[in-house]
């Protein structure tokens, strides 16, 4: 990827989403987390159109930016007794400690990998995206459907009160 | 100066290894599912990397995986809130430290 745009959007792309995400990590109300981390979800759809997949970055901001984080929003307005704060458990530094200590792990790993690339990147297409998913993805793309089917009623089941399952069961 | 595929693996890492650190470090259970969700959307950063560049007969795949991706994320985001909802009634908390009806 060579020339000025390019370069500069990843590294605008990469301080929005790092930063972001950094947000979500040290800001103290939770409702300002949900804010960071819907901010972080529109910087990696950012990355998706700099690696040239257009379809995958319209359902990120479809389906994380449009319809998760909504979800999550609601699920912290419906907790309302519970607390906005975005504070850490005691478990906090051993874990943040397990994370850097990967970060350095992977950093290493990918900078010492002599990784094969391709000279032109093939064109990816929404079409040959569909092609691929209709064709010689055809069954887990049909198990996705079920597995759909089976959160939708699942979260359903989870949420009704005890007075709603006794009303069903006297009818 | 040019950006290659250590760049793009690179943040994935680094969003990764943030998202790590939220999940374990929360007290709040949305927190720590926001943590889950920032992991996956760095898996799916890194996948698509691969897609772009990497030598391989079927590129496609790093996109279908990736679709299929956001749609587990998807169920699973609505299923975990639904959790956290159900052990809100009960408990009136979401806080990962009082949840220990388990404990001795």
């Amino acid at each position: 990827m060579e020339g000025f745009g390019p370069t500069f959007g990843f590294y605008a792309m990469s301080a929005l989403t790092l930063v972001s995400a950094g947000g979500v990590m040290l800001s103290r109300n939770l409702l300002h987390a949900v804010l960071f981390l819907i901010v972080t979800f529109i910087g990696v759809a950012g990355f998706y159109i700099l690696l040239s997949a257009e379809f995958i970055a319209l359902a990120q901001i479809i389906i994380y930016v449009g319809a998760i984080s909504v979800l999550v929003l609601f699920a912290v307005l419906l907790t309302p007794r519970a607390g906005r704060d975005n504070g850490e458990t005691k478990m906090a530094l051993p874990g943040i400690f397990l994370a850097v200590c990967l970060a350095a792990v992977l950093a290493f790993v990918i900078n010492d990998t002599n990784w094969a690339t391709v000279a032109t990147s093939p064109e990816l297409t929404a079409s040959s995206l569909g092609e691929a998913l209709l064709d010689a993805w055809a069954l887990p793309f049909e198990m996705a459907s079920v597995l759909l089917t089976a959160a939708l009623v699942g979260a359903i089941m989870l949420v009704r009160t005890p007075e709603e399952e006794a009303e069903d069961a006297l009818r | 100066m040019s950006i290659g595929i250590e760049h793009f693996l690179i943040v994935g890492a680094i969003l990764f290894c943030i998202g790590l650190a939220v999940a374990l470090s929360k007290r709040n259970a949305i927190g720590v599912l926001m943590g889950v969700e920032l992991m996956l959307n760095a898996v799916n950063i890194t996948l698509i990397t691969f897609s772009h560049f990497a030598v391989s007969d079927r590129p496609i795949a790093g996109h279908a995986f990736v679709a299929f991706s956001i749609t587990v994320a998807a169920a699973e985001a609505a299923v975990a809130l639904a959790l956290a909802m159900s052990v809100y009634k009960n408990r009136e908390t979401v806080d990962v430290d009082r949840i220990n009806l388990l404990k001795s």
